[in-house]
């Protein structure tokens, strides 16, 4: 952090009163690139803006990551001392590896074995199209540490999917979304696991609520906390090993 | 760690002064002379740039940030405009930084209505001509339902103008309108042209006031009027507060979960705050030539409609 300015500026011309709530200068306030400072207010109004706007355009995953920030503030510090306690999870902390596409090697993690947490990662992404590039960077954590855990979580998610075995569809992201909220107690997990079937049918219901999420829940509390693996140190583990190894019952 | 330090209630003024000019320093000294964006303080040239990206990003979501940010009230003070502007068929308007065309589509509403009215006068002197005579008079009459009226909208902005042109075909607006890509500061339109010149919400957004106004003297017709919407100086009290506080707490946030822009509404709030409060902007229209100056505010000043004749 930086020093803060003192109010000791003289009259702005135009007389009006001292006081005004300010949000935000660039460089002054900033604890990390892209931090905006937010007043409780400003959280307490993003928070419900974000749930509602969620829920209402599910595209809009950026709303997803706010409601994540602006309710994390018990959950963060949770996660992070359980890091913190782990050799893994520590080194993690200190070294604050990031998943993107700049820092993988596409080519290497290709040429892995089936079965291979890399080889099966890579699947994943083609399968379902997507990219790890495409998670937002934090905005309104205000610690710094924080930050890095929130989207530590945001860049190993789509290694969840891989882990259980889950697609990008609704339903996947919905069981995704159980397990994580077990194993981070997250309000936004348990937000999006609570409200996320809501948009399915009747007969994917079923199978989530008579499979589905029964097996998430047991897998997520058996298993250890997912943010203390190094995942880039692992890609040539076999995905069955490491299920064993955190915890994660084999999918239905 | 940085958690003490982080301001969540911090009162602050911050606004001109020594220690803005220290932060300022920090940035490019070389660049050229200083302006502010938002509180921020930076070159002109940077100005011009940020400004335009905000425009750039908020453009499609635009109309509904309006909308959400004044709860709707935006589009009575536009109509309070162009009712005060009270144009006659015939007349020609300039609408600068006129982007998504509120102005515009409300200048030719405003005028077919008042056309509407003078042919209705006109058919209720002339009772007694033939049918055939009147039926010959609608033929003449319905290719002017304007009367000759046109709008030139002026933008700098090419997201903003492609909006509203979408918009304009969307509302089935076509005659009497023009789409041109200008800046404030310096129009490319010749001297004498215009009977109106407006800029709603527009002017705070210009780097070189005067020179915006100076333009503005220049391509109306002598005898014409300048108009001017635009935020300005609650003396309220209470109301200040309660406007500082939407302002700052709220506005943001609806940026934020509608447009996914924080930054941008953020700087919308800075800059109201920044813009010159009513009398100095009265002050700056009547350096630029104009004569019979005045202001009108709406809603205890947190609009105020400045107006000026070119004699």
């Amino acid at each position: 952090g930086r020093a803060r300015l003192s109010s000791s500026e003289p009259q702005a011309r135009h007389g009006r009163s001292e006081e005004e709530e300010v949000e935000e200068e660039e460089g002054c306030y900033q604890l990390y690139p892209g931090h905006i400072p937010t007043s409780p207010l400003q959280k307490a109004l993003l928070a419900a803006g974000s749930a509602c706007m969620a829920l209402h355009d599910p595209y809009r995953h950026d709303m997803v990551a706010v409601l994540g920030e602006t309710t994390g503030c018990l959950a963060l510090p949770n996660l992070r001392d359980k890091m913190k306690n782990h050799p893994e999870g520590y080194r993690i902390l200190q070294e604050r590896p990031r998943i993107r596409l700049s820092t993988l090697d596409m080519g290497r993690l290709q040429g892995l074995p089936d079965g291979t947490l890399g080889r099966e990662y890579v699947r994943f992404l083609e399968d379902n199209k997507v990219s790890p590039d495409t998670r937002m960077p934090p905005k309104f954590v205000d610690d710094e540490e924080l930050a890095y855990v929130i989207q530590r979580y945001r860049e190993v998610h789509d290694l969840m999917h891989t882990l259980l075995g889950m697609p990008t569809n609704m339903l996947g992201e919905v069981v995704v979304k159980w397990f994580e909220a077990v194993q981070t107690g997250l309000p936004m997990c348990v937000l999006g696991a609570a409200f996320g079937p809501v948009r399915l049918s009747t007969r994917k219901l079923q199978v989530l609520a008579t499979e589905l999420v029964p097996w998430a829940i047991r897998s997520g509390r058996n298993a250890s906390c997912i943010l203390n693996i190094y995942y880039e140190q692992r890609w040539e583990q076999p995905v069955e090993s490491l299920r064993e190894e955190i915890g994660i019952f084999p999918p239905p | 760690a940085a958690a003490g330090l982080c301001p969540c209630r911090t009162l602050l003024a911050r606004r001109g002064g020594a220690l803005r000019a220290l932060c300022g320093s920090v940035r490019g000294l070389a660049a050229g002379p200083e302006t502010h964006f938002g509180f921020q303080t930076v070159t002109e040239e940077e100005r011009r740039e940020k400004i335009y990206q905000v425009f750039e990003s908020v453009a499609k979501k635009y109309d509904v940030m309006n909308d959400s940010m004044t709860l709707g009230i935006h589009r009575v003070w536009k109509d309070i405009l162009v009712h005060k502007m009270n144009p006659s068929p015939g007349t020609l308007l300039l609408d600068v930084a006129g982007g998504t065309g509120d102005i515009a589509f409300r200048f030719i509403n405003y005028v077919r209505s008042v056309r509407e009215r003078q042919l209705q006068r006109k058919l209720r002197h002339h009772q007694n001509l033939s049918w055939q005579e009147i039926s010959e008079s609608y033929q003449e009459d319905k290719s002017k339902s304007l009367g000759d009226s046109q709008v030139v909208v002026c933008d700098i902005n090419k997201e903003m103008l492609k909006v509203g042109k979408q918009k304009a075909q969307h509302l089935g607006y076509s005659e009497g309108l023009s789409w041109v890509l200008g800046n404030a500061e310096e129009l490319p339109f010749d001297d004498d042209m215009f009977d109106v010149y407006t800029i709603a919400f527009g002017i705070r957004n210009v780097t070189r006031i005067d020179l915006a106004l100076q333009e503005a003297y220049r391509v109306l017709k002598p005898g014409g009027r300048f108009l001017c919407l635009e935020f300005s100086h609650v003396n309220n009290p209470l109301l200040s507060r309660l406007y500082d506080l939407y302002s700052f707490q709220v506005i943001p946030v609806l940026g934020e979960v509608i447009a996914g822009d924080w930054k941008s509404y953020q700087y919308l709030v800075e800059s109201i705050r920044r813009f010159p409060p009513q009398e100095e902007l009265k002050a700056m229209i009547e350096d630029a030539g104009f004569f019979k100056v005045d202001y009108q505010n709406l809603n205890s000043g947190i609009v105020a409609i400045h107006s000026g004749f070119k004699l």
